[in-house]
């Protein structure tokens, strides 16, 4: 093991090499590109020995895992915002087809207008496709997540996806302390597929099933998925007690006694907590809660933690247009129907790249402290008046 | 050197010169001395010649603010042109240093009558080491010499070991360069002048 100073995108790299991947395809996209450089760098150089497919879009990039991982392989491939979208087909197949495919997508704005900074838009509207969904805060956690997102794809034979934002991880270099595959296989053993093509063993796979079997088939993607909520706090234990690092499913930062919990993922978490530190220091009782995972949604852990608090405070960066942020809508479905009565405020900030800045966060929670029940579903923070007029 | 609160620094150059990569390296250079570290250009698109910004935070602690760079202690620049068309001194703290890239004085430039002003000749230097063209000389290894030199809260073996590190070919001449730009750095301190 060795600390480097990397940006987030090679961390990716380093976690797919540490990952031991035998197949990686990929089209470049900005902001991931360097994901796929240095991939390609180690398959060239020997560093990595695994096959690195060139394609001419997404779509035939996840089209390419879907086969490489039905052979048996350890696939992954990287990608971003409208890249991602091209790919949504192929992201529903792989889930289908039960293929534990590892994609990391960088989190960029949704285009038109082009856009190539970051917000959540891309990743969440593919929320219903049946993939884990694990968001990262640092260049170490998204490296470490690589690994952990193998471990548990391969134990439940469904894709993952891992997240970074754009810019604030994907180019910001820091220090992360990587590994080779031989230190990190006594976490992530080899690959063994129980059931994969191969000439010696003709199967099919994905064919024509009539309504007698696709429901069951349904069911039981519902019922694994589920699963990989006590499948990540294993690998998460397993992670710390080998390497010595750990983030949960879900973590709660100075929430002692608070009356105000404000729920992040995402780098906001990051920032949020030096926000956190200085309203404690002059006595607010108020608390932070990341979140790392979106699918499978960690309902039980979001009750246990926010029934305490007076106030819950959602900050997205993403909007599910009409309805407000989609972790706001995630996290009051998940109290609903519960004894649990707390009003969620939900803030948009950040979208498109715009800064979420230490001042933003004591903003949005200033606005929240003043009032005692939240009276519209959604609250945009920070928009300027001068440019509704340019765009209306 | 002792960092007792985050320190923030700030490169503005133009796309092509190397900035980013100079972010990188004195990011390294200050990680080498159990420093915490964080480097990242302004977030656009960038394209040769349009001015481009870089940013460092070092701490004694893991970095956590994400977010830009507003209030830099330390501005460097790498083109001295670019103190014609943009304003460098946005956000600047007033007890930093701003190092610029020139054969001129510090106290020729306005900067001088309320700023700490280093000036180091990193074109000159380059050229004599043949990094880069006559024309366009890369002056980002450079450029980290003399910001050892002037703020000192790096060392310049640090630096070199960075550069040696990141640079894929002429290191010897890379190396050479941060090591003469330390010692060729002018440096001018309002406060200390007699007038």
């Amino acid at each position: 093991m060795k600390k480097i100073v990397i940006e987030g995108n090679h961390a990716v790299s380093y976690g797919a090499k540490a990952a031991d991947v035998d197949v990686i395809a990929a089209y470049p996209i900005t902001p991931q590109t360097q994901v796929v450089e240095k991939l390609s760098e180690m398959c060239a150089s020997g560093e990595l020995n695994a096959k690195f497919i060139k394609v001419e879009s997404e779509h035939s990039a996840m089209a390419a895992v879907v086969g490489s991982s039905a052979a048996g392989a350890r696939s992954f491939t990287a990608t971003s915002s409208q890249g991602l979208l091209l790919m949504h087909e192929i992201l529903h197949w792989s889930v289908g087809a039960r293929l534990p495919i590892v994609l990391a997508n960088i989190n960029r704005a949704v285009g038109p207008p082009w856009n190539v900074w970051t917000d959540q838009n891309d990743s969440l509207s593919q929320r219903d496709v049946g993939m884990l969904q694990l968001y990262c805060e640092s260049n170490q956690e998204v490296f470490d997540t690589m690994l952990h997102a193998f471990w548990v794809s391969e134990q439940l034979m469904l894709p993952s996806m891992i997240i970074l934002d754009a810019f604030y991880l994907s180019h910001t270099c820091e220090i992360v302390e990587v590994m080779d595959a031989d230190e990190a296989r006594a976490f992530l053993p080899p690959y063994e597929p129980k059931h994969f093509l191969s000439p010696e063993k003709p199967k099919s796979f994905g064919n024509l099933t009539t309504p007698d079997f696709y429901y069951e088939l349904r069911y039981q993607i519902d019922r694994d998925l589920r699963k990989a909520l006590d499948l990540m706090k294993e690998a998460d234990d397993r992670f710390e007690k080998l390497y010595g690092r750990s983030y949960g499913i879900i973590e709660e930062y100075r929430t002692d006694d608070a009356d105000m919990l404000v729920v992040t993922s995402g780098t906001v978490t990051s920032t949020a907590r030096t926000v956190i530190d200085e309203l404690r220091d002059v006595g607010k009782r108020v608390g932070l809660v990341k979140m790392k995972l979106f699918r499978p949604f960690p309902t039980e852990d979001v009750r246990r933690i926010l029934r305490r608090a007076e106030k819950v405070v959602v900050i997205d960066r993403n909007i599910g247009f009409s309805i407000g942020g989609i972790w706001a809508q995630e996290i009051k479905a998940a109290l609903y129907n519960t004894n649990i009565d707390v009003p969620v405020f939900g803030f948009i900030a950040g979208i498109g790249g715009r800064d979420v800045t230490p001042r933003v966060i004591k903003e949005i929670i200033d606005q929240a402290e003043h009032m005692d029940v939240p009276d519209q579903d959604v609250y945009w923070i920070g928009v300027k008046n001068e440019q509704l007029h340019h765009t209306r | 050197m002792e960092v007792d609160t985050v320190l923030e620094i700030r490169i503005h150059g133009r796309g092509g010169q190397g900035a980013v990569i100079a972010s990188k390296v004195l990011a390294a250079a200050f990680f080498k001395e159990g420093h915490f570290v964080q480097a990242f250009p302004a977030f656009g698109v960038e394209r040769r010649g349009a001015p481009v910004a870089a940013f460092i935070r070092v701490d004694q602690s893991p970095v956590r603010l994400r977010c830009n760079v507003y209030e830099p202690q330390h501005l460097i620049v790498l083109d001295p042109a670019l103190t014609e068309t943009i304003d460098i001194t946005e956000g600047f703290q007033e007890s930093g240093w701003i190092l610029l890239n020139t054969h001129n004085k510090p106290d020729e430039f306005d900067y001088a009558k309320s700023f700490r002003v280093a000036t180091v000749d990193a074109f000159a230097i380059a050229i004599r080491h043949h990094l880069g063209s006559r024309s366009t000389p890369i002056v980002n290894t450079a450029i980290l010499g003399a910001f050892a030199r002037c703020t000192g809260l790096v060392k310049i073996d640090s630096v070199v070991d960075a550069i040696a590190d990141a640079v894929p070919f002429n290191a010897a001449g890379n190396r050479q360069a941060a090591i003469d730009a330390f010692e060729e750095t002018i440096m001018y301190d309002p406060q200390l002048q007699t007038r």
